[in-house]
């Protein structure tokens, strides 16, 4: 069931343009600021946006500071919610229930193929983020395989690999956490539609509260309030503090929106 | 091959299925008929274990459902409502998908199990063009295909006929017939009428959630105790049968009576002409009509 899920995501046309569109956008910002050389201040804006134009090297950790906020989960909200939602609008869902497809499995394969869309995603981003600030941003002063940190101290070419492969696990997780808010939307509405708007619903209000000083008893809370907490492992030494917050967080979000999906499916009448 | 007890399901305040007692015996063509609304999805629905009954049992293939789902349905092949596909994607690829899906599908030979299916329901030579682009007849022919993939023990088909013409029609009664004789229960549910009698050997009838009738096809067409003639001598014969005729529209007697020979010689005799002559039997119109009322799509004011 999981290749059959995963052979449906490689067919869906919208798939592709979601990831076109969000390696593109990076694109665009480094154009604009290659082309005026106008960056944030440090401290301002984009994380490392400020630092790309002395080391292009830095510009797929940009990218991913662009997209993860907003477009990253806006593409994942929109999967997600199609997940059930999507199969029982075409009709397709009663006939794989009888094919038979256990309602467990089918749900598991969503969410495999769930996470195998974030993944493609950001090695994608990442790797036209790369070329794109080889192309646009000189390589800094180090040379090509090192990085300044954000802490100022270099880090080398392996030390960076691995910070961004840990990276990509935290963004992962931390895009699970919409994909089972959304997925239990999915399951309890038969509007895609609908699921997806709900899971979005539930991130612009959370973003929303982080910023408010009011809500801050609440704010460790929210499911986005670590989500830019990956930046951390471009720091020397890692600090640890948020990204543990933020996985564990997100695993909460998880458990819990993916238990209610489970137990709403499981005894769901499907009458579409 | 299905039996259910006291079947029941309540969505909200309605009672869509009301205590249904459904027996379907192996080797049968059984015919679900009822008005729209009537509560014939339902039943198909709850006998898949697509949805859950408020009370009774469901028994499928000897087992219990939806408790052994995963044993039952690999045997059971289904068009429930409408047949439904990806519509980016083309029939084959639709049939590999669900193939692929569950269990019992080699992928070794699955093209040819495909390609042997679309053949058999009249789509062999069906090209690449995605579901987008079939029409109705088309749709309804591959989610028969879908349902026959597995060589199924028994056939539940919701409105097999819906969208098809009549050359449609006729393909698929005929591929159901030899399907059964060949050792498949089939059950459809439909509120077409004509359609199930020449289909089916044994009717269920449904009305307002309830199964109001439950009989072999044959048992229901019992002689109406009336003949029917067509002759160009109408007057002889009226004056001759006296009393005994009950309707005459020109040339078409009703004649009171269920011994056609004996009837017929008295004509003879009489040097009366003979079109026609018949016992008249009840059709499954008059049998269906007389159980159901109006249905669901009929609002009539108080």
């Amino acid at each position: 069931m999981i290749r059959v899920e995963l052979a449906k995501l490689i067919r869906r046309p919208r798939v592709w343009v979601a990831i076109v569109l969000l390696c593109l956008l990076p694109v665009i910002v480094a154009i604009f600021i290659a082309s005026t050389r106008i960056v944030p201040p440090p401290g301002q804006g984009g994380a490392f946006l400020s630092a790309v134009l002395s080391n292009g090297l830095l510009y797929p950790a940009a990218a991913m500071a662009i997209v993860v906020p907003l477009f990253l989960p806006v593409a994942v909200a929109v999967l997600a919610g199609d997940a059930v939602a999507g199969e029982a609008t075409t009709g397709t869902l009663r006939y794989l229930l009888i094919r038979p497809v256990g309602r467990s499995r089918l749900l598991v394969a969503k969410l495999v193929a769930l996470t195998a869309f974030v993944l493609a995603a950001i090695v994608a981003v990442l790797a036209t983020s790369f070329v794109t600030g080889k192309v646009l941003f000189p390589s800094g002063a180090a040379g090509q395989s090192a990085v300044t940190s954000l802490s100022g101290t270099t880090l080398t070419g392996s030390q960076i690999v691995l910070r961004l492969v840990a990276s990509l696990a935290f963004i992962t997780i931390s895009m699970l956490g919409v994909a089972a808010i959304a997925v239990f939307l999915s399951t309890v509405t038969t509007s895609p539609l609908g699921a997806t708007l709900g899971a979005l619903a539930v991130l612009v209000a959370s973003e929303l509260l982080v910023t408010l000083g009011a809500a801050s008893s609440i704010a460790p809370y929210l499911p986005t309030r670590y989500w830019l907490a990956w930046v951390d492992f471009f720091r020397q030494p890692i600090l640890w503090r948020d990204i543990v917050r933020g996985v564990g967080i997100q695993a909460a979000y998880v458990v819990v929106f993916l238990g209610a999906a489970w137990a709403n499916f499981m005894t769901k009448d499907v009458t579409s | 091959m299905i039996r259910t007890q006291a079947l029941t399901k309540r969505f909200g305040s309605i009672l869509a299925v009301d205590h249904v007692d459904l027996d379907v015996r192996p080797g049968d063509r059984y015919g679900l008929l009822g008005p729209n609304g009537s509560g014939k999805t339902t039943v198909v629905r709850l006998l898949l274990g697509l949805i859950f009954a408020t009370s009774g049992t469901c028994e499928v293939l000897g087992q219990a459902m939806p408790r052994n789902a995963r044993r039952v349905l690999p045997d059971v092949g289904a068009v429930v409502e409408a047949p439904a596909a990806y519509p980016h994607l083309s029939g084959r690829t639709n049939l590999a998908l669900l193939d692929a899906s569950g269990p019992g599908g080699p992928r070794r030979t699955r093209r040819a199990r495909i390609d042997e299916m679309l053949t058999r329901v009249g789509l062999g030579g069906i090209d690449n063009r995605p579901i987008r682009a079939y029409s109705l007849g088309m749709r309804q022919r591959l989610g028969l295909a879908a349902a026959l993939l597995h060589h199924p023990r028994l056939l539940i088909l919701d409105e097999p006929t819906n969208g098809l013409d009549p050359r449609g029609i006729r393909d698929v009664r005929d591929l159901l017939i030899e399907l059964n004789s060949g050792g498949v229960t089939i059950f459809v549910s439909s509120h077409l009428l004509a359609e199930v009698e020449q289909l089916c050997t044994r009717v269920g009838v449904m009305d307002d959630g309830r199964l109001v009738l439950q009989e072999d096809l044959a048992t229901l067409r019992v002689p109406t105790g009336h003949i029917a003639v067509t002759t160009p001598d109408g007057d002889a014969a009226v004056a001759l049968l006296d009393g005994r005729i009950a309707d005459r529209d020109g040339m078409r007697l009703v004649v009171r009576g269920s011994d056609v020979p004996e009837l017929n010689a008295l004509l003879v005799r009489a040097n009366i002409r003979i079109d026609e002559i018949v016992a008249q039997r009840r059709t499954l119109e008059d049998v269906v009509l007389d159980v159901t009322g109006s249905g669901a799509d009929r609002v009539d004011a108080g």
